[in-house]
């Protein structure tokens, strides 16, 4: 596990930088799981939000290793992304912690929903509390999204703009499956992005 | 427990061969659990669809969650969901180990350098649908500029500079809501 955190870039100044729990880890897993609505790519800048720019538990570079990871395998890439993110913070433990901490709360709130799903669907004020907050997710997306556009053009390196703009207009524009874009893409990183300058 | 292992493996099935996410796991669930056993009908398989809409978490475990606790009751969802999940537990932690021990090997390096940047134009393009959801109500491009949501801009803006004074992620999230219930109770408009 050292061999990539030495080469990985230093640690930047998280906000509160709280140590390592494993309840820590389970409590901000299950209210960003329990919270979160519109799937994995929501799910995973919030995580990165959480571990990565608020506890300093990770580096940003590895926490996107970490992603592209769990985007590659099957199931769900927001159970994958909490599997993998466990098992860098805390081991096997840790991916249980986190896997339990994802899971659980669609697991209650369907149990519940689907049981009172006409009361819960057309409750007014249920869908004002949650158009807030995904007024609020959005915010912090577009946080998250922003400071890694930057940073990726403050590199000023032609190859990983391109495959980012690639990518986007690929998937949203061209409607072509994620799977084979990142297939492409990782040929183009196995092939050409290998320099260290790249890392 | 013929039923649950039942379950369990036939959701395994699903999560292991559903690769890509999301929607993509829907017509195998669709395959195995209308077609194959007969658990849901396709009406109830709709209703999972919009509820997970608007519920937390993956498809997957919610159609996991639903289909079990109808077909076995509690114990039924719990072994659907670990079904699901646990082909990706596997592979993934599967993963986890070679890259921490071969993630600097020059081509595995290269090809996690190339899915960087992809990773970051799939966070923005999630950032970009969730965006116009929220202000226009719709889900592709196209929209009117003007007419936007305005409370859903106020809020916007709110927790965007409450964040930038370093509110914690949680705390911004409840907060929100709560300025959702509140601006739009006073103001009389429906989100």
């Amino acid at each position: 596990m050292d061999q990539v955190k030495d080469t990985s870039e230093k640690l930047e100044k998280a906000v509160f930088s709280k140590p390592f729990t494993y309840s820590r880890l389970f409590l901000s897993t299950f209210i960003i799981s329990a919270f979160t609505v519109g799937g994995g790519f929501v799910l995973i800048p919030l995580m990165k939000a959480k571990y990565v720019d608020e506890f300093g538990w990770m580096s940003e570079n590895e926490s996107l290793d970490l992603v592209s990871i769990a985007q590659s395998a099957p199931g769900a890439v927001a159970v994958n992304a909490s599997i993998i993110m466990g098992y860098r913070l805390g081991g096997i433990l840790g991916t249980f912690t986190a896997l339990l901490a994802t899971v659980l709360p669609p697991l209650i709130t369907l149990t519940v929903v689907s049981y009172f799903y006409d009361a819960f669907a057309t409750n007014p004020y249920v869908r004002m509390f949650l158009k807030g907050m995904q007024c609020g997710v959005t915010a912090v997306l577009l946080d998250v999204v922003l400071g890694l556009l930057v940073k990726q053009v403050r590199k000023k390196l032609a190859l990983p703009l391109i495959i980012m703009a690639g990518t986007f207009i690929a998937s949203y524009f061209l409607k072509i499956n994620i799977m084979e874009i990142i297939l492409v893409d990782a040929i183009i990183g196995f092939f050409l992005m290998r320099d260290p300058q790249y890392n | 427990m013929g039923i649950l292992l039942q379950l369990f493996f036939s959701f395994a099935t699903v999560g292991l061969f559903c690769v890509g996410g999301g929607y993509a796991s829907m017509p195998l669930i669709q395959a195995e659990v209308i077609e194959k056993y007969g658990w849901l009908s396709m009406n109830e398989f709709v209703d999972i669809f919009t509820i997970s809409q608007m519920t937390p978490g993956p498809i997957g475990i919610n159609a996991a969650t639903f289909v079990g606790s109808k077909v076995a009751g509690i114990p039924g969802s719990i072994a659907a969901t670990a079904g699901f999940v646990f082909p990706s537990v596997v592979i993934v932690l599967l993963l986890a180990y070679l890259y921490y021990k071969y993630g600097n090997v020059g081509p595995i390096r290269g090809i996690l350098n190339g899915l960087r940047p992809a990773v970051v134009a799939l966070i923005a393009r999630a950032g970009l649908d969730i965006l116009l959801l929220a202000f226009w109500n719709k889900e592709k491009l196209p929209v009117e500029v003007m007419q936007a949501d305005k409370i859903a801009i106020l809020i916007f803006i709110l927790t965007y500079f409450a964040l930038k004074k370093k509110l914690g992620t949680i705390k911004l999230l409840a907060s929100s809501g709560v300025a959702g219930l509140l601006f739009y109770m006073i103001s009389g408009i429906q989100p």
